[in-house]
């Protein structure tokens, strides 16, 4: 696929010395007998699989536990450096001074892959949500008090 | 550091089950680039002509060409060489799709067969790790079906599989090599997998390809997808629509068919309707198409939509491309959702699309002169239809009346005989070609039918308008913007090229125009075939991103190889000769280089004659179109005359000739 090509280009070094679809943070996942095409860039690393996986169906196609998801994880070799297994994520191409376009939306000549700078404020409230996520399960492991505890005595320090 | 190639073959013998991985010399991919060029020189090297299609020396090679893998778009081709059981010349057949960037990922630029396995076998090349494992269990399974199993059995749904299929085990001289929405299908390649006991290769690779000036072929690259951009805006005024645009031709996407189902032949290549095309069927087969195709879809790294994902009630969906879409309906004077379902079947068992209607076609017309008796067609049915597929059934197993037409109509009539010969009446160097049969001799198209030796027009013309446009207006037009002609000149022949008058077929393009042209298109191929350039942007249709001018630096920036625009022409006018030279060593020569008798209405013997003797001598070969001494030592192929002054091919003299063969 043009933008595993490109991403791995891309991202060797020197620029475009080398590529590899196998070194892409972009994949995609391809089943043409089953009319399965889900293009998938890298996300966060992650230490352990997930538990709760689940098969999905979706217009009458079934697709694989994993298919949307965006980690580099123990359960499979995808985003993963191929000789070292060192995770891969997207950055957005990130380079000075930085593109227009990322490089795999500037090769995706049939548009199945767009690029739109979304809303500052969503980008927050994801964060937000992720921020609370996290610490919604740090209170159930250590209680509220103690984390509490401990953010007053972090923000004393920073002053300080 | 090799770039572009990773610079190792394997090397699988299979009689003996040993697999070595062999560095190739960096010397000889400058000579003949890489894919067919240097399968080319494999073959001269080290197949004789001794050696039968079916004999344990005779090589299967499948090379991945020398810019496969690379960003450059497009650039996906497996070139499969060997000798084919049908024309016993050299076949190279190419296929699209993944297999070819894989096999480089996997760290190889080919996979080369020799010796023949004791059972049924396929390969495994995962990286570093190559394993010849047992197929039996995948005995009489079919091509796609087989690939499935064996993602599935080695976990690794990612392995990209080239297979055979039922046609393929049983040598039937037209089955192909199948790779999902691919296939290279021309030469009965297939025939010789199945020789080899060699069902299938499936191939994985995670390692890197390396260019060796990036920032200048990536902005190479991004020049050619700028200009498909362009393409796709414009389309090509004034010709049909499936010419107009890029890529193999839009058979899949565009409905219109008026042109392919009123200019060519139906049945055993006889008959043309020139009414065929009314509302009523545009629709109905409409219908079909858009119930059918569930997705229009690509090669790798490429962003044209050639072939299509098709699912038809009942049966597993199939990919499908060009125009497989109606050679069975054609053939069988049926409808297109008789060709869609036909062509699923014979996609599993593996089987050329262009010889096999034709084959079956054939079959039924002796039958109805009385060739073939009841007795040779035990159990065929009465329906139309069912008859395609019952043949169909019987050729891929050879079974009964099958097994005769599984050699093709050119071997099958010469068994048959009781003058089935003039049945067999569409071949070129006994092969099927395009059901077409015309009025006004085309000089261009005859010297390509006469001398292309991949025995396939579509796969030898393009870049050059198959007709004059209307008014010279038009013809301005369309040359103002033509930066793929290799000199200014080819604008004027183009300019002055008219539909009637003196200059018009098929005086005009005069002898030596002609020359030029032909040699310029079937140049393009050769240059596709040896980078592993998909056609459908490059030689086949008018005005494509890649081009004479273009190659050069993509060669240099991607291969590090010095190249310019003649240092190119050269070497393949180089690999070119030795294909021309491999046959000839094989007893090809003059005689066997003609169209179809009933190609054109019109014929013109002493035109014909002055076209043919011309070109030979502006190719540097003799009279017999044997390669001249002269010319062989200009292109560094010493070793080639040698040989044929050792065979008494060439004499010192260089002007006579025998006639072996
Ligand atoms: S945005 Fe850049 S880094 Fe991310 S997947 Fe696309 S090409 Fe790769
Ligand atoms: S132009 Fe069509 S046939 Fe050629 S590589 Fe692209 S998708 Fe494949």
């Amino acid at each position: 696929m043009a933008c595993e090509v490109i991403c791995s280009a891309f991202h060797a070094s020197p620029k475009y010395s080398s590529n590899n679809p196998a070194r892409s943070r972009i994949r995609v996942i391809r089943d043409p007998i089953a009319d399965i095409y889900v293009p998938v860039y890298a996300g966060e690393y992650s230490v352990a699989e997930c538990a709760g996986r689940d098969k999905y169906t979706i217009d009458g196609k079934d697709y694989d536990e994993c298919a949307f998801c965006r980690a580099s994880c123990p359960s499979r070799d995808l985003f993963k450096e191929p000789d070292s297994g060192l995770p891969l994520k997207c950055d957005m191409c990130e380079s000075d001074p930085p593109l227009e376009k990322p490089m795999c939306v500037q090769w995706c000549l049939n548009d199945a892959l767009i690029y739109e700078v979304r809303e500052e404020e969503v980008e927050e409230e994801v964060k937000l949500e992720d921020l609370e996520i996290g610490l919604e399960a740090l209170a159930d492991k250590y209680g509220l008090t103690k984390i509490m505890d401990i953010i007053t005595r972090m923000s004393a320090s920073k002053k300080g | 550091m090799r770039y572009a190639e990773t610079g190792f073959n394997l090397e699988i013998d299979l009689t003996r089950g040993s697999i070595e991985r062999v560095a190739t010399d960096p010397g000889e991919t400058g000579l003949y680039l890489g894919g067919l060029g240097t399968n080319a020189k494999l073959l001269w090297d080290r197949v004789p002509p001794e050696v039968e299609p079916f004999s344990p020396e005779n090589l299967l090679i499948f090379a991945a060409g020398l810019l496969c893998g690379t960003p450059a778009p497009g650039c996906n081709r497996t070139i499969v060489s060997t000798i084919s059981p049908q024309t016993r010349l050299m076949a190279f057949s190419m296929m699209g799709g993944f297999w070819a960037p894989e096999l480089k990922y996997a760290g190889y630029d080919k996979v080369i067969l020799r010796g023949k396995s004791p059972g049924l076998v396929y390969l495994w090349i995962h990286n570093d790790k190559v394993e010849i494992r047992d197929a039996s269990h995948l005995q009489g399974k079919g091509a796609n079906e087989t690939a499935e199993l064996i993602q599935q059995e080695l976990k690794e749904p990612k392995a990209q599989v080239a297979a055979i299929g039922l046609a393929g085990e049983n040598r039937v001289y037209f089955a192909s090599i199948e790779q999902g929405r691919s296939s290279a299908s021309r030469g009965g390649i297939g025939a010789v997998m199945g020789d080899k006991r060699v069902k299938a290769i499936a191939v994985r690779g995670t390692g890197d390809i390396n260019i060796a000036q990036s920032v200048e072929f990536l902005a190479l690259c991004n020049e050619v997808l700028n200009y498909i951009k362009v393409r796709a805006d414009n389309p090509i005024p004034g010709v049909m629509p499936i010419l107009a645009g890029l890529g193999s031709p839009q058979e899949m996407r565009i409905h219109d068919e008026k042109w392919h189902t009123e200019s060519f032949m139906w049945g055993n290549s006889r008959e043309r309707r020139k009414d065929f095309w009314t509302e009523e069927v545009e629709k109905e087969w409409m219908e079909t198409m858009e119930n059918a195709r569930t997705r229009l879809i690509s090669c790798y790294n490429c962003p044209m939509k050639c072939a299509a994902t098709i699912s038809l009630p009942g049966l597993p969906t199939y990919m499908m491309k060009c125009f497989s879409k109606l050679t069975y309906t054609m053939a069988a004077f049926s409808n297109l959702d008789f060709g869609l379902r036909i062509a699923q079947r014979a996609t599993e068992y593996g089987v050329d699309a262009f010889s096999t209607p034709q084959v079956m076609a054939f079959g039924l017309e002796l039958y109805e002169n009385g060739i073939l008796t009841d007795t040779d067609m035990k159990g065929l049915p009465s329906d139309n239809d069912e008859r395609f597929f019952w043949l169909l059934d019987r050729i891929v197993r050879r079974e009964g009346i099958g097994d005769l037409l599984a050699n093709g109509t050119y071997w099958a009539a010469q068994e048959i005989g009781k003058g089935a010969e003039a049945f067999a009446h569409n071949n070129i160097k006994k092969t099927e070609q395009m059901p077409l049969k015309l009025s006004m001799l085309n000089p261009i198209y005859f010297l390509m039918y006469c001398t292309g030796e991949k025995v396939n027009i579509t796969q030898i013309e393009g870049q050059f308008p198959q007709m004059p446009f209307e008014t010279r207006e038009e013809r301005e037009e369309f040359v103002k913007d033509w930066v793929q002609v290799p000199d200014e000149k080819f604008k004027d022949y183009f300019l002055d090229w008219e539909l009637r008058g003196e200059k018009s077929f098929p005086y005009y393009p005069t002898v030596q125009m002609c020359c030029d042209i032909v040699d310029w298109q079937e140049k393009m191929h050769y240059i596709d075939d040896a980078l592993g350039m998909c056609a459908g942007l490059s030689s086949f249709p008018l005005k494509p991103p890649y081009h004479i001018h273009n190659y050069p630096d993509l060669i240099s920036a991607g291969a590090g190889i010095e190249m310019d625009e003649a240092r190119l022409t050269k070497a393949a006018k180089r690999y070119r000769t030795l294909v021309r030279a491999i046959n000839i060593r094989r007893g090809m020569r003059r005689k066997d280089e003609k169209p179809p008798e009933n190609h054109w209405k019109k014929r013109f013997p002493e035109l014909e004659k002055e076209l043919l003797d011309t070109y030979y001598t502006f190719k540097g070969w003799n009279n017999e179109g044997i390669p001249t001494k002269e010319s062989l030592h200009d292109l560094g192929l010493d070793y080639v005359s040698d040989d044929f002054l050792q065979r008494g091919i060439l004499t010192d003299s260089d002007k006579e000739v025998s006639h072996e063969g």
